[in-house]
């Protein structure tokens, strides 16, 4: 196994939430990354930023790890939940709530609807 | 231009023959994609392995920074 397969395994175990992202979520370098940390930042999610872009073993190790192609990549609990697409689609349906409830993660449900209203 | 809306369609066709593929240019520039896909074989699915599979239709066409596909949005699901 590699050390960047390490490094993500420890990560992701030892953080309950954690977003794999391009920059940091104070200061996102991609659109997409910056969705995804800008809803969690808003829904006052705790959560690990992984900045990809400043590890290319990371970078291309996390694709490999999750299977998954693209960039940002949200994992909560150990799991991969999706990139922006997705998360973006549970944030508007309250999925993601339902998983943050069912995961005992600790969010802002009046933060979440006044996503939902502004997007409705 | 990397690739046009039609190479897209194509190469997902190409795993999903009986899709409802919609190809979106999101910014006009041909950089900037979105794709709807539609399919059967998406049912008892969640997103992840629906876009997994949609991702590996595009065989390596995202890969890394020589990609040519930049960004594509994606939406899969089931028919209703």
């Amino acid at each position: 196994m590699s050390d960047a397969t390490d490094q993500i395994k420890t990560t992701i175990e030892k953080n309950d939430v954690v977003l794999f992202m391009k920059g940091t979520k104070m200061m996102p370098q991609c659109g997409f990354s910056s969705r995804v940390a800008g809803v969690l930042n808003f829904m006052g999610v705790e959560f690990a930023d992984v900045n990809v872009l400043a590890d290319a073993d990371i970078r291309q190790g996390i694709k490999d790890f999750s299977d998954w192609p693209t960039i940002p990549q949200l994992y909560v609990k150990g799991e991969f939940v999706g990139g922006c697409d997705i998360i973006t689609e549970m944030t508007l349906s309250g999925e993601l709530d339902q998983l943050f409830e069912a995961k005992g993660v600790v969010y802002n449900k009046d933060a979440a609807e006044k996503i939902r209203e502004a997007n409705a | 231009m990397a690739i046009e809306a039609q190479d897209i369609e194509n190469l997902i066709r190409a795993t999903f023959p009986d899709a409802r593929i919609t190809i979106t240019d999101l910014a006009g520039d041909g950089n900037h994609w979105a794709a709807e896909v539609i399919d059967a074989s998406f049912k008892g699915m969640n997103r992840v392995q629906q876009q997994r599979a949609v991702y590996a239709s595009l065989k390596g066409k995202m890969e890394g920074s020589n990609g040519e596909l930049h960004a594509l949005a994606l939406t899969t699901k089931a028919p209703e």
